[in-house]
């Protein structure tokens, strides 16, 4: 029964890592790519770790997996903020089909 | 041509994920694996492809966090501990690295 729970949110997860990185091809903009492969590939990363833990329980692999999916949590959202800051800071337009760009109003505000 | 194009890698993608899945004579392990394989694929597509540098660092940060995903499967399909102890100090590495791409890539010094 653990085996068959581990085996479905394994496949789960690698079909959330397929997605996101079809998205990361697919899209047409830096920010668009972005936003489709950080949250579609961080989701599919927990959907693993969280089989390994069904898998093994409460031992030694298992603890180890649920820190790793709390440091992911946590450590991909700042990664992908930090990433989407310098890349409009370093001077890269938005495509030019988007419709709003509060940033740039906000920095322009701000002068 | 951008229908055709949309097409074709559409049969591709398809076609891969149905014969890996169909007509592969492997373990199960060995599919998961091919399965990541073709993730791995398609994030270092954009690393050779992506017309300015933030794309590179976006499937860079990609890669890092699919190689714990990897590290994971290995560790279920082994069962060895230690591929979780890779797993958690590869995403730290991976975390530090893609934060001073992000410094980097703003143009300014570091301790700003």
């Amino acid at each position: 029964m653990n085996d068959v729970l581990a085996l479905f949110l394994i496949i789960l997860g690698i079909s959330f890592d397929l997605f996101g990185c079809i998205g990361l091809i697919r899209m047409p903009d830096i920010y668009n790519r972005l936003q489709a492969s950080t949250k579609c590939v961080t989701l599919g990363t927990c959907g693993i770790l969280l089989g390994v833990f069904v898998k093994f329980g409460f031992g030694a692999a298992g603890i180890k997996a649920l820190i790793c999916i709390v440091f992911l949590l946590l450590t991909a959202p700042v990664s992908a903020h930090a990433l989407a800051r310098g890349t409009h800071r370093s001077g890269i337009r938005l495509w030019d089909k988007s419709v709003c760009d509060k940033y740039e109003e906000d920095k322009r505000s701000t002068k | 041509m951008k229908f055709l194009r949309w097409l074709l890698g559409f049969i591709a993608l398809g076609g891969a994920v149905i014969a890996i899945f169909a007509y592969l004579k492997v373990s199960v392990a060995t599919k998961l694996i091919l399965y990541l394989l073709i993730c791995f694929l398609l994030s270092m597509f954009r690393i050779f492809k992506g017309p300015t540098p933030a794309d590179r660092s976006v499937a860079t940060d990609t890669i890092g966090i699919l190689v714990i995903g990897f590290c994971g499967i290995m560790a279920v399909y082994s069962g060895k501990d230690w591929y979780m102890d890779i797993a958690i100090a590869w995403g730290l590495q991976s975390f530090i690295g893609v934060l001073a791409l992000a410094k980097f890539l703003e143009g300014k010094n570091f301790d700003e």
